[in-house]
C-alpha cells in the first residue's frame, strides 16, 4: 500500500513516514502541496493523508486537484486545527478527519478501513 | 406608608444598589425633583402672576367704582340738602320784603302768613319778628316766645353784619331739636328786622333717609365741631359727636377711608353744604361695599385651587412616566450592552482557546511522532538486545518512558480537544445531545477547582434519559453558570449533587444541589434579573444567572429555585425534546 503523507511540519510529516514505513507501509512526504502533486504524478497512491492547513494550498484545493487527476485515490485529513467549518468540509470530501495528536495505531486502522472501502 | 411603596416608581431605589462597574448614566431621582420643579415653576408662576394681577386689579376696580359712586351720592345729597335751605331762605326774605314793618308786627297777619308758609313749603314751625335791638316784636306759632330777648345772642349780633344765617341744631325752649332760618330785612329808616323761623329736622331726616344708598349706608349732617345735627343709623343720636375726625373744609365732595369703633374699614363721604354749618357725611361699610368682589374672589381662588391640582397631577404623573421610561430604556441598554459584552468575551475565549489548542497541537503531533519513531526502533530493532540482560533491562525503562511521555501527549491532546470542542459550540445549532457527555464536560473545567477546594461532586444520571435535540453551546454555558454559582455559594468542603431523570414526552430534567450559603427568601424573586447581585463589591456584574434565564428561555426550558439561607440551593432545569422553532431559524 503506497501513502501520500503532506504537511508543512517537515519534522512531523518525516518522522510519520518513517514509522509507516518501519510498519511495511510505502510512505512518501512532501511538505508543499507542489511537490505533492508531482510526487501524486510518478507514483500510484492508494491513500493521501493531508493537513488542512498549509502556507500557500489549503488541504481541501489540494485534496480537490489530487482528486481531479487521480480518482482512485482516497483522503484523510489530519490537522491540529478543530474549526466547525474544516470539520464538515473535510467530512464531505475525506473519509476521515482526524485531530493531531493522533495515535499511529489510530491513524492505521483508519488508513486500513479507507482502503478497505475503497476495495470494496 | 407601606401603602405609598406601592406608588413608588422602579427609577426610586435606583442608584442605591448599583455601585461598581455598572453605575447608571443618570441620577433618575435628582432628574425627577428637578424635571418636577422647573415644570411646576413653569407652568404655576405664570398663572399665579396672572391670578395675582388680576385679583389686586379687580380688587382696585371694584374699589374705585364704590368709592366714584359715593362721591356722586354725596354731592348730589350736597346739592338737595342746599336746595332745600335755599329754599327756605328765600321763602323767608321774600316775606321780609313782601310785608311793611308794620303788618309784620301784627300777630294776626303774621299768622296769615305762616300758615301761607306752611302750606307752600314743608318744615316752618313758626316764625318771629325780632326788631334792631333784639327784642321779638311778634311770634306766631306752638310756643309763647314773644317779647324774649335776643340782642345778647351771638346770632343776634352776626346779623348786623350778614342778610342771614342758619343755625346749628338745638333744643332750645321747644326742647325738640330743630335749627332756625334768620333773614335780615332793611328798612328805610336805617334800621332793620329780622324774620326767624324754626325749622323741624324731620325734614332734613326724611330727606337723608329717604335716599337708596348700599353698602350699609349712613347719611346725616354734623356741624363743623362735628357734632351730629340729624339722626344717624349707625353713629349714635343727634348732638353726639361724630366718632370720626372732622373733615377740613373743601368746596368739593371729599371722600377718606376710616376705621370704624369696630376697626373695620369704612368710607366717610363729606361734603361741606355751603352758606350753612353743616357738613353732609356719609358712611359706608367698605366690607359690605365689596361683597361682590368676596364672592368673585372666593370664585377666583377656587379656581386657582383646582387649576394648580390639576396642573400638579399632570406634572406629576408625567414626569414620573417619563423618567420611569428613561429609566427602563436605560436598564435595557445596560442589560443589552452587559449581555452583549459577555458574549463577545465567551467568543474571545472561544477564540482564543482555539488558537493556543491549534498552535499546542502541532508541536505536540512532533513530540508524539518523535516518541512514537523511538519506541517503534526499540521495539523493531531491539538496538539493546546484545547488551544481554542488562540490555533488556535497559529497553524495558526506555520502552516505560516512551510510554509516559505518549500518554502525557494523549492527555494533552484530550485537554486541547476539549478546548477546541468548547469553542467550536459556540455558534448556535441544533444536534442531538448527550446529557451526560455535557455535563461531564463541564464538570472536567471544574475538577481541578473542586479538588483544590475539597468539594465532593455527585453525578446521578439516569440510564434512560432520551436523546433530544438542543443547542450544545448554550447547554453547556447554562451548566457552567450554574455549577459555577453553586462553587461560589459553597465554602470547602461543600457537596454538589447533579441529577438527571427523563420526564417522559415532557423532556428531561436535571437538578443540582449545592449545600451552600443559601439564598434569602426577599431575594429568591429577583435572582434572574439583571444585574442583580449579592456579590457586587466582588466584582459579580449580577448578569450570570440573567444570561442562564435567557439561554434556558431561547432552548424553550424552565428553571425553578428553592433555597434555605445557611442550607443550600437547587436549581431545577426542565428542558424540552425539541427547541421551541424560533431558535432553530438562527
Amino acid at each position: 500500500m503506497r501513502i501520500l503523507l503532506v504537511d508543512d511540519e517537515a519534522e512531523f510529516v518525516s518522522t510519520l513516514a518513517e514509522r509507516l514505513t518501519m510498519r511495511g507501509y510505502q510512505a512518501d512526504y512532501s511538505i508543499t502541496a507542489g511537490n505533492a502533486l508531482d510526487l501524486a504524478a510518478k507514483h500510484l497512491y492508494d491513500v493521501a493523508v493531508l493537513d488542512m492547513k498549509m502556507p500557500g494550498t489549503s488541504g481541501l484545493e489540494l485534496q480537490a486537484k489530487l482528486a481531479e487527476k487521480h480518482p482512485a485515490m482516497r483522503f484523510i485529513f489530519l490537522t491540529g486545527h478543530g474549526s466547525e467549518d474544516d470539520y464538515s468540509a473535510g467530512s464531505r470530501q475525506a473519509a476521515h478527519y482526524l485531530v493531531k495528536p493522533v495515535d499511529i495505531n489510530t491513524l492505521i486502522a483508519k488508513i486500513n478501513q479507507t482502503v478497505f472501502a475503497n476495495d470494496r | 406608608m407601606s401603602f405609598l411603596k406601592q406608588f413608588r416608581p422602579q427609577f426610586w431605589k435606583a442608584g442605591e444598589s448599583s455601585s461598581g462597574p455598572f453605575r447608571q448614566m443618570f441620577n433618575y431621582r435628582s432628574i425627577w425633583q428637578k424635571a418636577i420643579l422647573l415644570v411646576s415653576i413653569a407652568t404655576l408662576l405664570p398663572l399665579l402672576i396672572i391670578t395675582a394681577v388680576d385679583y389686586n386689579y379687580t380688587e382696585k376696580s371694584i374699589e374705585s367704582e364704590n368709592i366714584l359712586r359715593t362721591l356722586r351720592n354725596g354731592s348730589n345729597i350736597r346739592r338737595t340738602i342746599s336746595a332745600f335751605l335755599q329754599e327756605r331762605r328765600s321763602a323767608l326774605t321774600f316775606i321780609a320784603k313782601d310785608n311793611t314793618r308794620e303788618q309784620l308786627y301784627k300777630a294776626v297777619h303774621l299768622q296769615g302768613v305762616l300758615n301761607n308758609l306752611q302750606e307752600s313749603f314743608s318744615g316752618f314751625v313758626d316764625l318771629g319778628v325780632i326788631n334792631q335791638e333784639g327784642k321779638q316784636v311778634s311770634y306766631v306759632g306752638p310756643y309763647s316766645l314773644e317779647g324774649k330777648d335776643y340782642s345778647n345772642q351771638e346770632w343776634f349780633r352776626e346779623m348786623e353784619r350778614q342778610n342771614f344765617a342758619i343755625s346749628d341744631v338745638f333744643l332750645g325752649y321747644r326742647n325738640s331739636p330743630h335749627f332756625v332760618i334768620e333773614a335780615k330785612q332793611s328798612l328805610a329808616d336805617g334800621s332793620f328786622l329780622v324774620l326767624r323761623s324754626a325749622i323741624d329736622i324731620v325734614e332734613l331726616q326724611d330727606l337723608l333717609h329717604g335716599l337708596e344708598l348700599s353698602g350699609r349706608a349712613d347719611a346725616f349732617l354734623i356741624n363743623r365741631q362735628g357734632i351730629i345735627q340729624t339722626p344717624t343709623l349707625y353713629h349714635g343720636d343727634v348732638f353726639a359727636k361724630l366718632p370720626y375726625q372732622v373733615p377740613p373744609f373743601s368746596e368739593r365732595t371729599e371722600i377718606r377711608e376710616e376705621l370704624n369703633q369696630n376697626g373695620e374699614k369704612v368710607f366717610v363721604c363729606s361734603a361741606y353744604i355751603p352758606l350753612s354749618p353743616y357738613i353732609l357725611v356719609i358712611v359706608k361699610d367698605k366690607g359690605e361695599l365689596m361683597k361682590p368682589w368676596r364672592d368673585t374672589r372666593i370664585g377666583l381662588i377656587w379656581f386657582l385651587v383646582v387649576s394648580v391640582t390639576v396642573i400638579l397631577l399632570v406634572v406629576f404623573g408625567f414626569t414620573t412616566y417619563m423618567v420611569n421610561s428613561m429609566y427602563l430604556l436605560d436598564q435595557r441598554r445596560l442589560a443589552t450592552l452587559h449581555k452583549m459584552e459577555y458574549s463577545n468575551k465567551l467568543a474571545s475565549i472561544g477564540r482564543l482557546a482555539a488558537g493556543v489548542a491549534h498552535e499546542v497541537n502541532n508541536p505536540l503531533a512532533i513530540i508524539n511522532e518523535k516518541a512514537g519513531l523511538i519506541k517503534d526502533i526499540f521495539t523493531y530493532s531491539k538496538p539493546l538486545q546484545a547488551l544481554g540482560q542488562e540490555g533488556q533491562n535497559l529497553d524495558a525503562t526506555i520502552t516505560r518512558q516512551l510510554d509516559s511521555i505518549l500518554n502525557s501527549v494523549e492527555r494533552c491532546g484530550k485537554i486541547t480537544k476539549r478546548l477546541l470542542n468548547f469553542a467550536r459550540h459556540m455558534d448556535s445549532t441544533i444536534e442531538t445531545i448527550d446529557l451526560a457527555a455535557i455535563v461531564r464536560e463541564v464538570l472536567s473545567f471544574l475538577h481541578k477547582e473542586a479538588e483544590y477546594r475539597n468539594i465532593t461532586v455527585n453525578v446521578d444520571i439516569a440510564s434512560d434519559i432520551p436523546p433530544f435535540k438542543s443547542d450544545r453551546g448554550k447547554l453547556q454555558q447554562i451548566f457552567l453558570n450554574i455549577i459555577n454559582n453553586a462553587f461560589a455559594a459553597m465554602d470547602k468542603g461543600g457537596r454538589l449533587d447533579i441529577h438527571v431523570k427523563t420526564l417522559g414526552a415532557a423532556g428531561v430534567s436535571a437538578t443540582i444541589t449545592d449545600n451552600g450559603c443559601g439564598i434569602a427568601e426577599a431575594d429568591i424573586g429577583k435572582i434572574f434579573e439583571p444585574f442583580f447581585s449579592t456579590k457586587t463589591k466582588q466584582g459579580g456584574t449580577g448578569l450570570g444567572l440573567s444570561i442562564t434565564y435567557g439561554l434556558l428561555l431561547e432552548l424553550g426550558g424552565k428553571v425553578n429555585v428553592s433555597s434555605k439561607v445557611g442550607e443550600g440551593t437547587s436549581f431545577i432545569i426542565t428542558l424540552p425534546l425539541e427547541p421551541p422553532a424560533t431558535s432553530t431559524e438562527k
